[in-house]
This record gives structure tokens, C-alpha cells and sequence, in this order.
């Protein structure tokens, strides 16, 4: 079957730059002017419109459903239940199949799907949905997580029951340390949560084929994960469903969960007829997970020169009514929770747990990103205790290689987290506020709040440490195609895997590697389809490690064989052969011959998986275990001005410095720096989905904001490169570090400028101005 | 749902007698956004964009402007910000630059939201609301008396927002909002103070801090008897709190998605303190408007 109009097709990526250089992204263009075809756009002639039910409620039983009046709509073919789910009648991720393609009897979160209509027109899809009777019977939902803890039975919220995973860790002995402890701080603080905010809607298309089976253009992070999950449900072998990536509009976690997937492919199945299900902006807000919330209590110990004795914590995550990632949410949390420093005596006790709340799962930097608010938070707090500096309690209390984490791990490659910090101290400061500012350089901007009065400047810093790859024994890998053939006389690769291009510019480094390890200059990447193996997901900052890894090992491959051949042809000890710039290069950097001349009418293909080292599951008593493959560390220091009457904020500079390993993209990989750093600041100040008894408060863009170009200020990046002795090109994943450190440098600014205890974010205005806080 | 394309005003207020439930579009900022959501479906769309005198501005016989309902705000603020500073500034806080090419005050006034960034800066300045039926003819409403009700206004079915009409700044003028995010931000609340020397008042106008925009009445003739007219003397500190506390007490705010109603009550008194400050500055120093 021919790919639908506005569908990606392949991608000749334009440029010269290999590994290292920063070509222009072959989709830029697209994207910049407009013509891009993203999900929403895809088309299909005679396909319909696919609509879903979902739940008002956040906890209710359906007594019955009426589906007769919707179905009698002129122009609807199909209205659809759980009745008539194909296939299995529940998915999940990581096994944990618990999450009703439609609901069964109850619903457990607001926004639940309950039932699909396919019709003509998307209009009349909505319409007839509200003709679709649902009587329900309210129950009192579940939403606080801690109340899940201490009585997990009585508030369990689905079969699996309260808590979804406990996850503690133990070292040393803390009661021991608290009796030795000359300094001690305890603090409480809490995450919202926050929504990945994509721009690109849930979008997709189902096609029927004539095998019986569906050719689907997804909009995912991770195709074969979705089609484990979807061709069960469905009823079908999973070679029977054919999928191609379609444009993906940004996912920061929120497509590793399915979302339109089953039920596009359900309605196709039941019409005979494409399908497609586009959402809006308000449905998008129910109809992917969100970033956790999290409730920690933290108590740490120390020498009165502020050396850490031990750490006693307590995080608690809700899940919200699915497993999602939770598992690995809270195995983060518990192994990242008191983040790169070393501390004889730790005990944490990390939980995820079911609610009747907005589910939630992946978002960029998951579990790490709520610990670190917390973690960091202690740190400035111990330093005021000893009286010291913050960069220096920081530094006294640093890993480097060597050190263990919490898990016992020994960090095995370079951790310079006291050289990162005598970095970000050199950096030089922003200048004072001038005496007749702009307005929009105040906090408050364009809205005028204020000409200068109330304004106080504050100076924070946080760290982050984030594990890369898959963690905890998952086996995982990529995989790559890569052929070389001579097109119009040049050498020419093709690449193709099934990663994910969700806006990171992976597109770019596949063919950037190719370029490099064949020497050729003419790339083209082919659509990301399942019709080759497993890429992982485009999530745990893994894809540069992991695509790139089997990419890099594919072309090894095919240059191989290259090198084979051009040996036996010219009588040459292959091994003293290598390619550069389209030409077989002898020891002496001789030209022997053009790789167009080796390869004439042949093409050299090779398929290889790259796969990370073994990780081990953390210990369920101890959670001691080598769980993390790679560990990435970021530095953020921030300079706000506070409006402390208002409290409205105006982040004046945000510095950061990373170690990268090997910088492979500048471009792209400043812009990751600049782009988590802005999504930690949203967290900081402004980006909270709002619940009340279950309830979202605000699915819309006018009142869940994330910043804008005078929220996010200019940034000075200093960027390291130690290499991973175990990473291609000894490269160490880039894009969640610096989501992790802005957010508590962001709020430590704050601290600093108006004294407030601020153990919450996003941070209101009111918790800065009012006499009291919020309360 | 019908969309109607009436090529004169004529055509317009004749169409709205005949459909009294079709909803007037021009810039669509705010209309489509209730479409889009499928929050309204009204029977009728009536655009207004092929009206061209909507989106024309001119001097009256008294002096006052009558603005259009359909100038976009990004030509207000490109061609009357140095005769309505106060309406000027709160159109550069509306929405984004695409969103201020295409809104305008007469679609702020149709939806009425408490929140419109558009209405505090006619209250304080005193403007006029120019409607018009094909039926009754031109009806001149004050906008203190515009405003009925949460997103309700004093229209009539069958009637059409021809323009507003508001006297050149005499005095200085200044708008503040509150919002939660330094661009593109609905208010928390907001406040527009405007002095008119000629006739020694402080005019009021406060957003988002009750069910309609409204005037500070009280703090308006607090500070018109208090402030120097003649001599210019700086302001009093205690005149400028207490002009903000009474500004404050003026509001009947609500706790919602967006802020507590004691943050709108503490915010508004600082802008009412601040904006007061600046606009009296100003006039001590003689400059007209910022």
C-alpha cells in the first residue's frame, strides 16, 4: 500500500559535517517554513475521522452504556466499547499490563476512554459521542498518595492495589550517623505536576490492509514498544501490523505511553476503512501521562564543616490509577535521591503509588528531576547551616570517579562534578540592572508591573545527576541498516532504523556518523518503520548512545566489507586500508581507488544491533546494585530579579556547564542544554497541571503556561568533554541533565533574594509576597 | 452552523436584527478559540471583516476619538499610543504579535470578559461604547455601565458594536497586569489609572478582580481631593498606599486556577500605589503621558 499523502518519506540530509560538525537538520526547513507534515496533517483519501468518550469523572462505575442513538448518526460507521476490543482488553508498559484499552465497568482517572466513534467528518464523530448514554455512579476517588501508603488495601484504586512500587535504600548505619551528626537539616518539599507540553497533539492514522492486518502512521518515541502493546489488543501478529513513524510534534516522555494507537487501529479493523484520530489541545491534556508529583522529606546530617554523614528521605510519587513507567519512576527516585554526592549512611524509602489523580509516567529526567528539587534544596540548606557557600558545601561532598552512588555503584567513567563547579564560579556575572531599564527585562515584562520598585536580585546553583540508557537489567539496544550503493555515479548511504525523530535532530547525527565512518558525503535517511529491528525508545537521553552506537557499528561494518573487497580487488592487505572523503586510502594516505570503483553495481548492506553493557535491578531490601548504565552531570547557576512585593520573577541568566563526554552536534546539543534548562525553568516558576479532588483544573494553554522568549534569558554554556571510556565515541547523553539543575537554581535565586522558604514548585507569586506564603 | 458576510454596516446590523443569535467575528482571537474547544456553537457566524469603516479611526467634532471596533490592537498601538498611552501599553500586553494583528477592542468588548485587558483603560479614561440596531439606531453607553455581568455586556440582540469613543490623554496614563508569566498571559488582575488635570480627577479601571472590569470609585475621589493639582508637589506616600488599599477594596475577587482572591487583593494595591506614583511623577516633571 502507497504511504499517504503528508506522511515523512525519506530525508536526503543536506551538508557536509560529520561527527563533530553541525549540519543543517535535513527537517529544519520543513519545520521553520511550515511544510513539515506532521502527524495532525496526515491524509488519506476516504479515510474517517476517529472520536473518543472519555470519562468526566475521576472515579466511577458505568451501570450502562447506550450506544444506540450515537450509532443511528447520519455519517457514523461504528461506535465501539470494550465489548469489542479484538484482542486483549488491557496493555501497559514493561509488562505491566493493567491499563483497559476502554473502560470495564469503572473508570479511574478523569479523561478515560470509554468508547470510539468512527464517522465522516470529526464533527459529527464529536456529536454522536454525546449522544453515547453513560450512566455512572460516582465513587469518591482516591488523591492522596500518602494516605495510599499508609493504608494501601482500603484505598486501592485497581487490582494491583495502593503501591506500585517501594522501592528503599540502604547504606551504612543511619541511626548511628544521627547520633555523630553535628549539624542537621530537615526540609519538606513538593513537585506539581508538570506536563510535557508538546506542541504536536496525539495524532495517527490506521490504514486496513488487504492481509487483514493495519499499516499505522504513529506519532511515538518507540514504534515496536507501541506495537507489543497494540497488536495483542487488537488480535493480530504483530507481523501483520506495519508501522511508520509519523511527524512527531515533541514528546518529552509523553509518547511513551500509548495514546490513539489501539483505538484507530479498532475502528479500522471495524470499518474497513482508514482511520484517523487527531486530538485538540483539550483532549491532549487527558490523553497522555504527565510528570509525577512528589511529596519528599528530607533529613541530612553533617560535620559542622558541612561534610555529609547521612541522608534519611522519604519520596513519595503518584502514579495517578496506571502503572505507566511508575515502576522505573520511582526506581530513579530511589537511586538518584540524594543525587552526585557521598554520604556514608543513606536511607531512603521511594514509593509509587496508585490514585484516582491525572495519571502520570515519562517525562524528561523522570524521578531524578523531582528528587533533585529536593536534594538540592538540602544542599543550600546545610550550607547556611555551616556557613559556607553553596558551591562549596557542593564541592566538599562531590563525586568523582570512583565514588559510589547510593545503589553502591562505582562510578566507572569521569564524574568532575568539583571541576564543573570551579567552572560555573569563573563564569562572569551578568551585569547589574541598569538604572532605566526596558520593562520587559523587569520581572512582570511586558505587563508592566514594575519600573524598578520591589526588585531584589538573587543568585542560586543547582546540580543534577541523571542516569542515561536504560537502567535496571533491561537488555537494551538499537538497531541499524546501512547500505552503500553508488547512485548518479557518487557513493551514497542509506540509513535506516526504527528511532524516533521527535524534534532532537537524531536524523541529523545518523547521517552525520555515516558520513564519518564511510566517508562518503551523500546520505540519506530512510523513514523510521518497523521493517527493521527494535531502536529503543527516544527517551533516557539514549538515542546518540544507542542509535548512534548501532548506526556507528553498521557502517563499521559495511566499510569493512568495503575495505574487503578494495583489498582483494587492488592486492592490498585490507587492514592497512581506510575510507575518506568517497576514496580507499592506503597507510601513507594514498589514494588507491575511489569507492565508486570498489562497489560498482554492488551494494554492501549490513544490519547490527548495539547493545549497552548489563545493568543489575536494584536490591528490593537494600537497593544496592550496578542499576545505571552511564551517569550525566549538569550545573546550572541562576541570577534572578524578584519583584518581592509581587512576586513575580524575572530570570536574568541562566549559566550552565555539562559534561558531554564528546560533543557531536554542537548545535543541536546547545540546543538540548537550552531547551532542558528552559523546561526546568517552566517548572520553577509557571508549569503545573492543577488538581482538585481528581480533577484537572486547567487543560488548555491559557492557563497551563510554559515560558515564553521573555521568560527564558540568554544562557552562557560551558561545555565539557571527558570522555566514557564504554560510549561510542565515548559520548555521555545530553538532553535531561539540565531540566534537572535549572529548576533548584531557579528556586535557590529565589531563596536568595527574598528569603522565603519556597519548598514548592512551581513557586507562586503569592508564596514570595504575601505574609505567610500561600496559606 | 452559517456564516454571514454582510458587505456594509447597513448589511451588518440588518443581518443581526434579522439572526439575533449569530455571534459578530472580526479578529476571531477569541470567537474560534470557543469554536475550537467546542465550548459555543452558535447558529451564525456574522463577519465582520468586510465592514471596512470598523477598522477606521477618525477626530470627532468634541475632540474625542471614535475608534473603530475593528482596529486591530497593533495599530492602536502603532497609531493612537501617543494619544491613549493607558490603552496602548494594555494592548502590548495582549496575546502575542500575530494575536494583536488580529483583536481588537470592539471583539474584547463583545466577549466582556473580566479579564480583558482592553476595559480598564476605558474605564479610566472614560470612554464610550458606540452600539447600534438597525431597528433603534446609535446608542451611546458609558463603559462604566458596559459591563453586566461575567462575559456579559449591556448589548441587545439586535444590536452591533460600532466603535468607542474616548477623549486624547490629557494627563499621564499607565497599565499594569498581573500575570503569571512575563508575555502572553491572561491577567491575575490588572489596574489602569489615568489623570485628567484639566478637570482634577484620577480616573480608575480594574481587571480580573471582579465578576465585571470595573471603576475604583473610591479611591478615585480619595486621590482626586488629595493630589496637588496646581502646586505639583510629589506624591505623599500615605496618600499613594491608601489610594491602593482603597483600590483593593474596590475589587470582589475570586480564588481560581490563576490566583488566590487575597494575592488580587494585595497585587491591586500595589499596582494601584505604583501606577499612581508613576502617572503623578509625570505630571510633576510636566511630561503629559510615558
Amino acid at each position: 500500500m502507497a504511504a499517504p499523502p503528508r506522511s515523512p518519506g525519506r530525508i536526503a540530509a543536506p551538508g557536509l559535517g560529520g561527527v563533530g560538525d553541525s549540519p543543517p537538520r535535513p527537517d529544519g526547513t520543513l519545520k521553520v517554513t511550515g511544510e513539515f507534515a506532521y502527524a495532525s496533517d496526515l491524509w488519506m483519501d476516504g479515510m474517517l475521522w476517529g472520536a473518543t468518550l472519555r470519562s468526566p469523572h475521576p472515579r466511577a462505575r458505568i451501570a450502562s452504556i447506550d450506544i444506540g442513538p450515537a450509532l443511528a448518526t447520519p455519517g457514523v460507521h461504528a461506535v465501539l466499547t470494550h465489548e469489542d476490543v479484538p484482542g486483549e482488553k488491557v496493555y501497559g508498559l514493561d509488562g505491566t499490563r493493567d491499563q483497559p484499552v476502554l473502560a470495564i465497568g469503572e473508570v479511574r482517572h478523569q479523561g478515560e476512554p470509554v468508547a470510539l466513534v468512527a464517522a465522516d467528518h470529526p464533527e459529527i464523530a464529536r456529536r454522536a459521542m454525546e449522544k453515547i448514554a453513560v450512566e455512572w455512579e460516582v465513587l469518591e476517588p482516591v488523591t492522596d498518595p500518602r494516605a495510599v501508603i499508609a493504608d494501601p488495601e482500603g484505598n486501592r484504586v485497581q487490582e494491583r492495589g495502593g503501591i506500585c512500587r517501594y522501592q528503599p535504600v540502604r547504606v551504612g548505619d543511619v541511626a548511628q550517623a544521627k547520633r555523630r551528626a553535628e549539624v542537621v537539616v530537615s526540609g519538606e518539599y513538593e513537585v506539581g505536576i508538570q506536563d510535557q507540553a508538546f506542541l504536536g497533539p496525539e495524532s495517527g492514522l490506521a490504514v486496513p490492509a488487504e492481509d487483514g492486518g493495519l499499516d499505522m502512521y504513529v506519532s511515538t518515541q518507540w514504534m515496536h514498544n507501541d506495537l507489543r502493546q497494540i497488536a495483542p489488543c487488537l488480535g493480530l501478529r504483530e507481523d501483520q501490523i506495519r508501522m511508520t513513524l509519523a511527524g512527531v510534534g515533541g514528546a518529552f516522555g509523553g509518547r511513551e505511553d500509548l495514546s490513539m494507537q489501539i483505538h484507530a487501529g479498532m475502528l479500522a479493523l471495524r470499518t474497513g476503512r482508514p482511520v484517523k484520530m487527531s486530538y485538540n489541545r483539550y483532549e491532549s491534556f487527558f490523553g497522555h501521562v504527565h510528570r509525577h508529583p512528589a511529596l519528599m522529606r528530607y533529613e541530612y546530617g553533617a560535620t559542622r564543616d558541612g561534610r555529609l554523614l547521612y541522608a534519611d528521605v522519604e519520596i513519595v510519587l503518584d502514579g495517578g490509577a496506571y502503572t505507566s513507567s511508575t515502576l522505573n519512576v520511582t526506581a530513579n527516585a530511589a537511586s538518584l535521591g540524594v543525587g552526585p554526592y557521598e554520604i556514608p549512611n543513606i536511607s531512603i524509602d521511594a514509593y509509587g503509588v496508585y490514585t484516582n489523580n491525572p495519571p502520570c509516567g515519562a517525562m524528561r529526567g523522570f524521578g531524578a528531576v523531582q528528587a533533585c528539587f529536593a536534594y538540592e534544596s538540602m544542599m543550600d540548606k546545610l550550607a547556611a547551616a555551616c556557613g559556607i557557600g553553596p558551591l562549596e558545601v557542593r564541592r566538599r561532598n562531590a563525586v568523582r570517579q570512583g565514588s559510589r552512588l547510593a545503589t553502591g555503584q562505582v562510578i566507572d567513567s569521569p564524574a568532575p562534578l568539583a571541576e564543573l563547579l570551579d567552572r560555573l564560579e569563573a563564569m562572569p556575572m551578568p551585569p547589574p540592572p541598569g538604572p532605566s531599564p526596558d520593562i520587559r527585562d523587569l520581572p512582570g515584562g511586558a505587563s508592566q508591573t514594575t519600573h524598578g520598585e520591589g526588585v531584589v536580585r538573587g543568585v542560586g546553583y543547582g546540580v543534577g545527576l541523571k542516569n542515561i540508557c536504560f537502567s535496571e537489567g533491561f537488555d537494551d539496544y538499537s538497531t541499524a541498516r546501512v547500505r552503500l550503493e553508488v547512485i548518479g555515479g557518487e557513493p551514497a548511504a542509506l540509513v535506516h532504523t526504527a528511532a524516533a525523530e521527535v524534534g532532537q535532530g537524531l536524523v541529523t547525527l545518523q547521517a552525520q556518523i555515516a558520513r564519518t565512518e564511510l566517508g562518503v558525503q551523500r546520505v540519506t535517511i530512510h523513514p523510521a518503520d518497523n521493517r527493521v529491528g527494535d531502536a529503543g525508545s527516544s527517551s533516557a537521553s539514549r538515542q546518540s548512545y544507542m542509535t548512534g552506537g548501532a548506526v556507528k557499528t553498521a557502517c563499521e561494518a559495511v566499510r569493512a566489507e568495503l575495505l574487503a573487497r578494495a583489498g582483494r580487488r587492488l592486492g592490498l592487505d585490507a587492514s592497512g586500508l581506510s575510507v575518506r572523503d568517497g576514496k580507499i586510502v592506503a597507510r601513507d594516505a594514498e589514494v588507491v581507488a575511489s569507492i565508486e570503483e570498489i562497489l560498482g553495481g554492488d551494494a554492501i548492506e549490513a544490519t547490527r544491533e548495539y547493545h549497552h553493557r548489563p545493568t543489575q535491578r536494584m536490591d528490593p531490601v537494600t537497593g544496592q546494585g550496578d542499576s545505571h548504565n552511564q551517569l550525566a552531570l549538569c550545573v546550572h547557576r541562576a541570577v534572578v530579579d524578584v519583584d518581592v512585593e509581587l512576586g513575580l520573577v524575572k530570570v536574568v541568566e541562566l549559566a550552565a556547564v555539562q559534561d558531554v563526554g564528546k560533543i557531536m552536534n554542537p548545535q543541536a546539543l546547545e540546543g538540548q542544554i537550552h531547551g532542558g534548562t528552559a523546561q526546568g525553568l517552566g517548572l520553577a516558576l509557571m508549569e503545573e497541571i492543577q488538581v482538585t479532588g481528581g480533577r484537572v483544573r486547567n487543560p488548555s494553554f491559557t492557563d497551563y503556561l510554559i515560558p515564553t522568549i521573555l521568560d527564558m534569558p540568554p544562557m552562557r554554556l560551558d561545555i565539557v568533554e571527558y570522555p566514557d571510556p564504554h560510549a561510542p565515541y565515548g559520548l555521555r547523553g545530553a538532553g535531561e541533565p539540565p531540566t534537572l539543575s535549572s529548576t533548584p537554581a531557579i528556586v535557590a535565586a529565589i531563596r536568595d533574594a527574598t528569603g522565603r522558604p519556597l519548598t514548592r514548585v512551581p513557586v507562586r507569586p503569592e508564596e514570595i509576597s504575601l505574609p505567610g506564603g500561600a496559606a | 452552523m452559517e456564516f454571514l458576510r454582510p458587505a456594509s454596516w447597513a448589511d451588518a446590523l440588518a443581518a443581526k436584527a434579522e439572526r439575533p443569535g449569530a455571534v459578530p467575528i472580526q479578529g476571531g482571537t477569541d470567537v474560534m478559540v470557543e469554536i475550537n474547544f467546542d465550548v459555543r456553537r452558535p447558529e451564525a457566524l456574522l463577519d465582520l471583516n468586510p465592514v471596512k469603516e470598523l477598522a477606521e479611526w477618525d477626530v470627532a467634532d468634541d475632540g474625542r476619538l471614535r475608534v473603530g471596533a475593528g482596529v486591530p490592537y497593533a495599530r492602536l498601538i502603532a497609531e493612537l499610543g501617543d494619544r491613549l498611552p493607558g490603552l496602548a501599553q494594555a494592548s502590548r500586553t495582549v496575546g502575542s504579535p500575530q494575536i494583536r494583528n488580529r483583536g481588537t477592542i470592539g471583539g474584547n468588548l463583545g466577549a466582556a470578559s473580566p479579564a480583558g485587558d482592553g476595559h480598564p483603560p476605558l474605564l479610566a479614561g472614560g470612554a464610550e461604547i458606540e452600539v447600534e440596531s438597525a431597528r433603534r439606531g446609535v446608542r451611546m453607553i458609558p463603559a462604566a455601565e458596559f459591563f453586566t455581568g461575567v462575559k456579559a455586556n449591556a448589548l441587545r440582540d439586535d444590536e452591533l458594536i460600532r466603535a468607542f469613543w474616548i477623549a486624547p490623554a490629557s494627563g499621564p496614563q499607565y497599565f499594569a497586569k498581573v500575570g503569571t508569566r512575563n508575555a502572553m498571559v491572561i491577567a491575575v488582575c490588572s489596574f489602569a489609572v489615568a489623570l485628567h488635570p484639566e478637570r482634577r480627577r484620577v480616573g480608575t479601571g480594574l481587571g480580573s478582580a471582579a465578576p465585571t472590569p470595573r471603576r475604583a470609585t473610591a479611591a478615585e475621589e480619595f486621590a482626586s481631593a488629595e493630589l496637588d493639582w496646581t502646586g505639583r508637589r510629589p506624591l505623599d506616600p500615605a496618600v499613594a498606599r491608601r489610594f491602593g488599599e482603597l483600590a483593593a477594596a474596590a475589587a470582589s475577587p475570586i480564588d481560581d486556577v490563576r490566583g488566590t482572591a487575597r494575592y488580587r487583593r494585595h497585587a491591586l494595591a500595589v499596582l494601584a500605589r505604583r501606577t499612581l506614583s508613576w502617572a503623578w511623577n509625570d505630571y510633576v516633571a510636566g511630561r503629559r503621558a510615558s
